[in-house]
């Protein structure tokens, strides 16, 4: 076996990195756009997830492409900080909600300029 | 100096002869530098002592006498031990005494300054020390004997105001004395100037005494202003004779100028402008003509203070100072022919101006400047013994003279208006006032055989024997001035003292009913003049420390011809001119002083068919004086209401109605540097107030801090408060910096 260059792939190799990275900018863009449209906290919280989630696939695939582990190892590294932030992200909702008794984010916009 | 003998013998070599060489610079004693009299330091020392211990007194709140028994104590010490150092000192030749170095800069190599103008001196010495000669004693023992006489009279003169400004003034007078002190007694100029600008301190401190009053502020801030432009020419011409001798201390320089040593700058504007700045100090300091307008406001201040400060001492600073460098002064007879001119000139206006006033202390305030102009005259046309024996009987009537004037104001609730007060000769307890305040006219008048008699006419003599056209002129100007004042002199006598009794109480009644009734003076008074005032006043005369001062001094100003009859009498020399003899101001001596001397005969005064320029002087001065005083007898004892007819007539003609108006608005000298100094200045204040505000503040320093803030204006709406606005703005960058990323790859590639 000879040592195979890093961008030189096997033709089906190669395809299913494209679509890894193609799922992956799908899915930050669905994030993103959910972010951006929705008011209510738990769905922006679910959406950030979501681009959490592309990341870590982009990583998975580069990790492949340059043959590395350490895009796998970065991937449960994202995970178990994703699963703690989680954790706090719904606790300071619930704070949030119990505050103004509403999910809406325009419920908060202390930190405008007054002009 | 003849009873001096024993001890010129020890010093002899280093003495030249001293004695009236006329004019010559070579007459300049030599200073011989002995440690042994370090003790008239205390002269100094006292005086400081006791402005720290009223201040003490002030910080801690003292409500008795103590910081008037304090000064009174330390200035009879001072004088005490001028006295002393007067009799144990010989008087041949000047001292100085060391007491400590103060500022000695030298250097070494070239000057920073490679200039072709920089000096070649290589140090700058200004040593704490004591230059003391006949001239310095002489003033020293009026300066303390006056002053320790006047902080007696001010202890009770001052007694309403016992516990709150009590400290501040006697403080103030403790200070005024050791700058004066130190003015005189300094063996340097740069001494001479810390006096100079201690004593202009204590006189601002003293004039605005009463702080609360606008007028007395007023008057403290102009002579302090008026002071400054005097006080300019003082340091330039210190910086001039440093430049030009490379020494300030007296002994070197009438050294290098008797050893007939050019000034390194001879000829140029440098060496010449000496003696015009150091004039311009002098005429600032004694209120001669451009800079007397602050000595009658100056009257503001408490009256021991315009007695002591505005009278008898600091005001003659000018002349000690001029009588002291006389020696640059005879290098120049152009210079000593303006100081004659702006003299005689000043004696003149003040003295019409003093005419028509109506404030007593006001009409002596114009004499006291005219009487300065006198002294300047005398300095001017070439006898320093007529300037300073001038200031020396000066002291004395004129102190008397402001010292009456406060016991009357005193005594009258604050009352200064001549109309208004009338025949105090027989009101109870104001005798001793009345009678000492005629001695002082008739020393001020130059009635004949007073000490101002003599001391005047050795002035007028000179000018007329001086031969000199101009002074000549200058002599029948001073001539007029006598008879001027004369008449302004006892024109305040007759109204205040003489003629039916008759008064008005001042505006300061409530201070007085309370401590009234305790001297010795009931309800049966025999002041008459009911009706006007608040209803139970009744004037009170002064207690034994101002009659006592009063008499001593009116005493003094009686001594003060002493030195004239016996230099008459025994042919000796005049006291005061053997004092004059022995000091740096002996050039100013005229070598022909005494009995009749061949060569005089075609003088101005010829018309009187006698010979001796000194006696025709005598005599016409008297004349002069007594004709005064007669016309005041008329206009102002006799028959009243002709004076206010000639007023009115003279105002009902159009030629001659300016006359009286020019003369009671002061000649508008006020209203003239008012419309010349004051009100440009004022504009420009404002113009460049106007600069300040509108293009430095608002233009410059606003409108930069305007940009960060315009700036911050534009971004604002992004911060609108919206989390998704946030976000979008976030992911808009990052998309940004993506594309940027991707552009370069794109390059690269």
């Amino acid at each position: 076996m000879n040592q195979i260059q890093p961008l030189m792939l096997a033709a089906t190799e190669s395809q299913t990195i494209n679509a890894a990275l193609l799922v992956s900018a799908l899915l930050f863009a669905v994030g993103l756009v959910g972010f951006l449209s929705r008011r209510n906290m738990i769905i922006m919280f679910l959406c950030t997830e979501l681009m959490f989630q592309a990341a870590a696939l982009a990583m998975i695939a580069f990790g492949k492409v340059h043959h590395d582990i350490s895009g796998q190892v970065f991937v449960i590294f994202i995970l178990t900080v994703a699963a703690a932030e989680a954790a706090l992200a719904l606790g300071l909702v619930v704070l949030l909600y119990r505050r103004r008794e509403t999910l809406d984010s325009e419920a908060w916009s202390e930190l405008r300029e007054t002009a | 100096m003849i009873e001096s003998a024993s001890h010129s013998g020890l010093l002899h070599d280093a003495i030249p002869a001293i004695i009236a060489s006329a004019g010559g610079t070579a007459s300049i004693p030599a200073a011989v530098p002995p440690q042994e009299f370090a003790w008239a330091g205390l002269i100094l020392a006292l005086p400081a002592i006791s402005a720290l211990l009223c201040g003490a007194c002030a910080a801690f709140g003292v409500r008795t006498k103590l910081p008037g028994a304090i000064t009174a104590v330390a200035l009879l010490a001072a004088f005490a031990t001028t006295l002393s150092l007067f009799l144990k000192m010989p008087q041949d030749a000047a001292r100085v005494v060391l007491l400590f170095d103060w500022v000695s800069f030298s250097w070494v190599g070239d000057s920073p300054l490679s200039d072709a103008a920089t000096p070649p001196w290589k140090s700058f010495l200004a040593p704490f020390s004591l230059y003391i000669d006949s001239l310095t004693l002489l003033w020293m023992l009026f300066v303390t004997g006056l002053g320790s006489l006047i902080a007696i009279y001010a202890t009770e003169y001052m007694e309403g105001d016992t516990g709150k400004g009590y400290s501040r003034f006697f403080g103030s007078v403790s200070i005024f004395l050791f700058a004066m002190g130190s003015l005189v007694m300094g063996g340097n100029l740069i001494l001479l100037y810390l006096g100079w600008e201690g004593v202009g301190l204590a006189s601002y401190l003293l004039i605005g005494y009463h702080y609360s009053k606008p007028s007395a502020v007023a008057a403290a801030k102009k002579a302090f202003i008026m002071n400054r432009i005097g006080d300019l020419g003082l340091a330039l011409a210190v910086f001039l004779i440093w430049v030009n001798y490379g020494t300030v201390e007296y002994s070197k320089l009438f050294e290098a100028i008797s050893a007939g040593i050019a000034p390194a700058q001879a000829g140029s504007w440098s060496a010449s402008l000496i003696p015009y700045c150091l004039m311009l100090g002098a005429f600032g300091k004694s209120a001669q003509f451009p800079l007397y307008v602050w000595l009658p406001d100056a009257m503001e201040g408490p009256t021991p203070v315009s007695a002591l400060i505005h009278a008898a001492t600091m005001v003659t600073a000018g002349v000690y100072l001029i009588a002291r460098t006389f020696p640059l002064f005879a290098l120049d007879p152009n210079a000593l022919t303006v100081v004659a001119i702006v003299g005689c000139g000043t004696a003149f206006l003040a003295a019409t101006i003093g005419m028509a006033q109506y404030d007593i202390k006001r009409v002596m305030a114009y004499s006291t400047v005219s009487q300065l102009g006198y002294m300047f005259l005398g300095l001017g046309v070439g006898t320093t013994f007529g300037a300073v024996y001038h200031v020396f009987t000066h002291a004395f009537f004129k102190a008397l003279l402001f010292l009456c004037c406060g016991a009357i104001m005193h005594g009258m609730a604050g009352q200064l208006d001549l109309r208004k007060m009338s025949g105090l000769r027989n009101v109870k307890g104001f005798g001793v006032i009345s009678w000492t305040f005629l001695v002082g006219c008739l020393c001020l008048a130059g009635f004949p055989f007073t000490a101002g008699f003599f001391s005047k006419d050795s002035i007028i003599a000179q000018a007329f024997a001086s031969g000199n056209p101009t002074f000549t002129v200058l002599g029948w100007i001073a001539l007029f001035t006598a008879f001027l004042t004369a008449y302004y002199t006892f024109r305040v006598w007759f109204r205040v003292c003489g003629g039916p009794t008759k008064f008005e109480p001042g505006d300061e009644i409530h201070g007085h009913d309370d401590h009234g009734h305790g001297h010795g003076h009931g309800h049966d008074d025999d002041g008459h003049g009911h009706g006007h005032g608040a209803h139970g006043w009744h004037p009170h005369g002064p207690r034994l420390a101002i009659n006592g001062v009063l008499l001593v001094i009116c005493v003094g100003a009686l001594l003060a011809a002493v030195p004239s009859y016996l230099g008459e009498l025994q042919h000796r020399q005049n006291w005061v001119e053997s004092m004059v003899a022995g000091s740096s101001a002996a050039g100013g001596i005229p070598a022909h002083d005494h009995g009749g001397h061949a060569g005089h005969s075609h003088h101005a005064l010829s018309f009187t068919g006698i010979e001796d320029v000194h006696k025709a002087t005598s005599v016409v001065a008297s004349a002069a004086g007594i004709i005064g005083i007669l016309v005041a007898l008329y206009f102002h004892l006799l028959n009243r209401g002709a004076a206010d007819r000639l007023r009115a007539a003279l105002l009902s003609n159009g030629l001659t109605r300016r006359i009286p108006l020019v003369m009671e608005n002061k000649w508008y000298v006020d209203e003239i540097y008012h419309a010349v100094f004051r009100f440009p200045a004022w504009v420009l204040g404002h113009v460049l107030h106007f600069i300040d505000k509108q293009l430095i503040d608002s233009f410059l320093v606003n409108g930069a801090a305007r940009i960060p803030l315009e700036l911050g204006r534009l971004f604002q709406p992004l911060y609108n408060g919206a989390l998704q606005g946030y976000a979008a703005t976030m992911a808009g960058g990052i998309a940004l910096i993506a594309a940027w990323v991707l552009w370069i790859w794109l390059q690269g590639s």
